[in-house]
């Protein structure tokens, strides 16, 4: 019996794939953001609203992820911007070299932002970096107020936290927002957290003010 | 779930050890930090499914968990989180900055030579 000393990083392939993103993005001084959220909590409505209400300011593009079907990736080309849909085929979680590939599809040239709307999942994408700018959680009312609780690690990393569907009452009567943001700021304190509704537009404007800022 | 794509790229940089070697892996020491999210009983299992048929075919994982560390903004101890107690535990002080999570490594192999 003999001990081999490693020390190697287990997921050093997909580490250098989002080395090489973020490199690239960076030259093209495109904002990228990875959306993070359990399903239905409504990212892709988010993304075609925001695309939609900051036409002329922002020039957006979107890589889609999902398990099966381009049905996201079909609601952001409607909107008249790129998008470029990447099916996982039953993985739980995009990889950085996925994203590779998908940046050469798009009009890096042309963009000011891309959004990569991962898998609906809220506890593997987490743990693989894509070479992102930053992460932004997604949160919707009717999935309950316990979930930074119980889910740290995506609360902990993510810079944006959208709360979103606050236009549903009957679901916002058991959903307590400041004792999520309060949780939320305990793992996280420069957290940026804005309450919405992509659907009613409420709340919508700080996030844009927040995204121009970003991207600028 | 995302074990299975961690069980992958652990198997190959074994196997790569041990063909260099020309031994039999018979177990590994492998350490992740809290934001890896890695269930230990998935990555086992997974790891046991991808080794049949190979030199790993039946090796044991150990697997160590490294803690969060945070940095208090009043006392500048360092500590490890508790995400359910989220506070100082030298002052008591709930402002502190969260040190980076450590990363997922393949630390050691213990390999059985050929007789």
């Amino acid at each position: 019996m003999s001990k081999v000393n490693i020390g190697k990083k287990i997921l050093i392939a997909n580490e250098q794939y989002a080395l090489q993103n973020s490199r690239l993005l960076a030259e093209q001084k495109t904002l990228c953001l990875n959306v993070i959220s359990s399903p239905g909590s409504g990212k892709t409505t988010i993304l075609t609203k925001t695309i939609a209400d900051l036409a002329g300011k922002l020039r957006i593009g979107v890589i889609e992820g999902d398990i099966q079907t381009d049905i996201d990736a079909q609601r952001i080309m409607a909107t008249g911007a790129p998008a470029v849909q990447i099916n996982t085929n039953g993985a739980c979680h995009l990889s950085a070299s996925q994203i590779s590939n998908a940046l050469e599809k798009l009009p890096l040239k042309n963009l000011d932002l891309i959004f990569i709307e991962n898998v609906g999942n809220l506890v593997c994408p987490s743990a693989f970096e894509l070479g992102e700018s930053f992460k932004v959680v997604v949160l919707s009312v009717a999935e309950g107020d316990d979930k930074p609780a119980k889910y740290p690690a995506i609360f902990a990393k993510s810079k944006v936290l959208l709360i979103n569907k606050i236009d549903l009452p009957a679901s916002l009567a058991d959903f307590d927002i400041e004792k999520v943001k309060a949780e939320t700021r305990k793992l996280n304190r420069d957290i940026h957290i804005f309450p919405i509704s992509a659907r009613t537009g409420e709340g919508m404007s700080k996030w844009y003010d927040w995204l121009l800022k970003a991207a600028k | 779930m995302h074990e299975t794509v961690v069980a992958q790229s652990l198997h190959e940089i074994i196997l790569a050890e041990a063909k260099k070697q020309n031994a039999k892996p018979v177990s590994a020491k492998i350490s992740c930090g809290v934001l890896n999210a890695i269930n230990d009983e998935i990555l086992r299992f997974a790891m046991e499914t991808i080794a049949k048929g190979t030199v790993c075919e039946g090796m044991k994982l150990q697997i160590e968990h490294k803690p969060m560390q945070g940095r208090c903004r009043n006392c500048n101890k360092v500590f490890n989180v508790d995400f359910h107690q989220p506070y100082c535990i030298k002052c008591g002080n709930e402002d502190f900055e969260l040190l980076p999570d450590a990363p997922l490594v393949l630390e050691e192999i213990e390999l059985q030579t050929e007789q």
